[in-house]
């Protein structure tokens, strides 16, 4: 499953109950209640946001929980010890990669840090999606841990904007299966 | 609270306020319609439909993110200034000075751009603005960065006189913001939300454009004395609190137009409430606190303010949905609403600002920023909530304003037909951004990758529709304002 699709459904799911709401409402809005019902909808809507409260603050709690263990970043200033280490140096309008040769199913390492200006390193699986990113900045190195599980061939675009040639930024990266390295 | 009478007379404009209100208004609809054809012409170039180089691109680019964000914050700030002079005493010279430095930076702006061919994006992240390869001089970027101070600077004076007028009327910001019945006692119901909004805004905003004034002096020092090197990272921080805020500090602003308006239309008050206030108080602390959620791909920033960059993203969402949102639904439901233009913009915008927080927050996780940053899903959401929530917050005091002119709200079969132009267009244009986002699409390329060319024909097409209801909207606001109120003295007419 590409998780971006998860996030894509998960999103349009968000959208549709807001939306849900607005064309109840809107739906409703045209007849107007009378001093009775007028105060009945006003004690329902009152219980109602208490109980939407409680839904949205443990659901909050829930997400915040479930996706920040383990922290989704690697720790930036211990060592990471994978067996494969790539070093990354963005420049206006190139990318400077110690090696492009990778393996699969093993942990790779990336340190990523910019020459000049800022820029964005993001790996682009075969499929055309994003599999991780993180910015290249000048005077830090951001550290990536990543495994790639498919073999093929990768790509790095540049992902903030770094001047007018910014869009061909690009390098690529092999990652060839465990077992047959090239 | 605010009035239930549609036209109340404390809201007529005497003759300089109505000249520096069309000013401010005019003004921003020529920009929203430009920028919007700015836009278009960036949609089209990805989409391979025009001729546009590189290095033109990313100026129309430049110019299309300031120009946005200043025309945004140029028609909610005359949105704050309509209804906040109600119930405060603001200087009408504060208000107009506001409008002269922001002509002045604008064209500072458009100089540099266009004539100095500066293009280091609206958020012109250090150091980009002195490393142009060539492309554009030091000088250009200076001027550029000149330009910003100046818009700052003009809407600080404003703020300073608004928070003055609000301290001299409740004695501090505090009681402005409604703090004292936070825990207990009664509120007074009368108690006006503008002012609420508007206290919030001012000290948020105002903190934002001293830390953007912070970077651009930082920023200026450095293109002068390249040996005074700023640190990228503490430079970024500074860049994005001050970006969150003042593109942020527009939604609150321009949401005074509904909380003011709507319950007129829908002829059921409106007061504030305990929920209300609470949820501003806590607006205010998380705008100026949740701006990290801009650099979650910053691994090199500390980990405890990238946790609450996430987490106050979240949270900040519980006041729009469960207050305003919700409030607003509550306030519609069974009235007997009556649907005009302005009825419609405000349901409109408050449907845009609540559906478009969804994707917001969502990429607000560090785990989905990580595939998600920088693509098209950034766009995605923040058009989905300043084109279908800000821009309608002001449309909807602007058909307001010319159904006064009437004494009837605006209601027209033309004006019906650029709303669903507006809405059908608005709608499609967003949401393929954030398809396109989900695809991993790249923002800000100026040429993009042949299995992209669809979404983004897609999205010109869509960016079409939305500027022709652009169009009878402006057309039909600017004839109205330009006309002379029904009751303005004879003797006297109107400009
Ligand atoms: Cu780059």
């Amino acid at each position: 499953m590409i998780f971006q699709n998860v996030i894509w459904a998960i999103t349009l799911t968000g959208m549709g109950l807001v939306t849900l709401g607005f064309i109840y409402a809107i739906a409703q809005a045209g007849r107007p209640a009378d001093t009775a019902e007028a105060e009945r909808a006003h004690r329902t809507s009152i219980s109602l946001r208490r109980v939407l409260f409680a839904a949205l603050l443990l659901l909050g709690i829930g997400i915040a929980w479930a996706s920040l263990r383990p922290f989704p970043i690697p720790a930036q200033h211990a060592p990471l010890q994978a067996a494969q280490v790539v070093d990354v140096v963005g420049h206006q309008w190139t990318w400077d990669v110690s090696q492009t040769h990778l393996t699969a199913g093993e942990p790779v390492e990336f340190r990523v840090t910019a020459g000049d200006v800022n820029h964005g390193f993001a790996i682009y699986a075969p499929d055309g999606r994003i599999v991780i990113q993180t910015q290249a900045m000048p005077g830090f190195t951001n550290k990536i841990l990543y495994t790639f599980r498919t073999p093929g061939t990768y790509k790095i675009m540049c992902l903030e904007y770094c001047g007018v040639a910014h869009n061909g930024m690009t390098a690529e990266l092999d990652v060839a299966a465990r077992g047959d390295k090239s | 609270m605010s009035s239930l009478e549609l036209y109340p007379q404390d809201e007529k404009l005497p003759r300089g306020e109505h000249v520096a209100f069309n000013l401010y208004m005019i003004t921003a609809l020529l920009l929203f319609v430009l920028m919007m054809l700015l836009g278009l012409t960036m949609r089209m170039t990805q989409a391979d439909w025009t001729p546009v180089q590189a290095a033109m691109f990313y100026k129309i680019m430049t110019m299309h993110g300031a120009g946005m964000v200043g025309a945004m914050s140029l028609a909610s700030i005359a949105v704050m200034w309509f209804f906040l002079r109600k119930y405060v005493s603001l200087h009408l010279w504060a208000f107009v000075s506001n409008y002269v430095l922001f002509m002045l930076g604008a064209l500072c702006i458009i100089w540099a751009v266009f004539v100095g061919d500066f293009a280091s994006a609206w958020t012109f992240l250090y150091p980009l603005p002195v490393h142009s390869m060539g492309l554009w001089s030091n000088g250009a970027a200076a001027v550029f960065m000149v330009g910003y101070l100046l818009i700052g600077v003009g809407m600080l004076l404003f703020y300073l006189d608004a928070a003055a007028a609000i301290i001299q009327r409740y004695g501090n910001l505090g009681r402005g913001l409604g703090l004292q019945w936070l825990f207990g006692g009664a509120i007074d119901p009368t108690h006006p939300k503008a002012v609420v909004a508007s206290t919030m805004v001012i000290i948020a905003n105002s903190l934002g454009i001293l830390a953007g004034a912070v970077v651009l002096v930082m920023c200026l020092i450095n293109v002068y004395d390249p040996e005074i090197a700023l640190n990228a990272l503490v430079a970024k921080n500074l860049i994005y609190w001050f970006g969150h805020m003042i593109i942020n500090a527009t939604i609150y602003m321009g949401v005074i137009a509904v909380y003011e308006l709507l319950p007129r239309y829908t002829g059921k008050p409106y007061g504030v409430s305990r929920p209300f206030l609470w949820s501003w108080a806590a607006s205010t602390v998380f705008v100026i606190i949740v701006f990290p959620h801009h650099l979650l791909m910053d691994y090199a920033e500390p980990r405890w303010m990238l946790v609450m960059g996430q987490i106050i993203s979240y949270a900040a969402g519980f006041p729009v949905f469960l207050v305003t949102a919700y409030g607003v639904l509550t306030n519609i439901h069974r009235s007997g609403l009556r649907w005009t233009m302005p009825s419609m913009l405000a349901v409109l915008a408050l449907f845009g600002w609540a559906a478009g927080i969804v994707p917001a927050i969502i990429d607000g996780t560090i785990g989905v920023n990580r595939v998600m940053h920088n693509t098209q899903w950034v766009p995605g959401h923040f058009h989905f909530y300043l084109l279908l929530g800000v821009l309608p917050m002001v449309l909807t005091l602007l058909y307001h304003v010319v159904g006064s002119r009437r004494r009837a709200p605006v209601n027209s079969g033309t004006d019906r037909a650029g709303l669903l132009l507006y809405v059908v267009g608005g709608i499609s244009f967003c949401m393929v951004f954030l398809y396109a986002g989900h695809m991993s699409v790249a923002r800000r390329f100026s040429t993009h990758l042949p299995e992209w060319l669809p979404y983004d024909r897609a999205g010109s097409i869509a960016a079409m529709v939305l500027i022709l209801g652009m169009l009878v909207f402006a057309t039909r606001i600017i004839v109205g304002l330009l006309k002379a109120p029904v009751d303005a003295d004879a003797a006297h007419p109107a400009g």
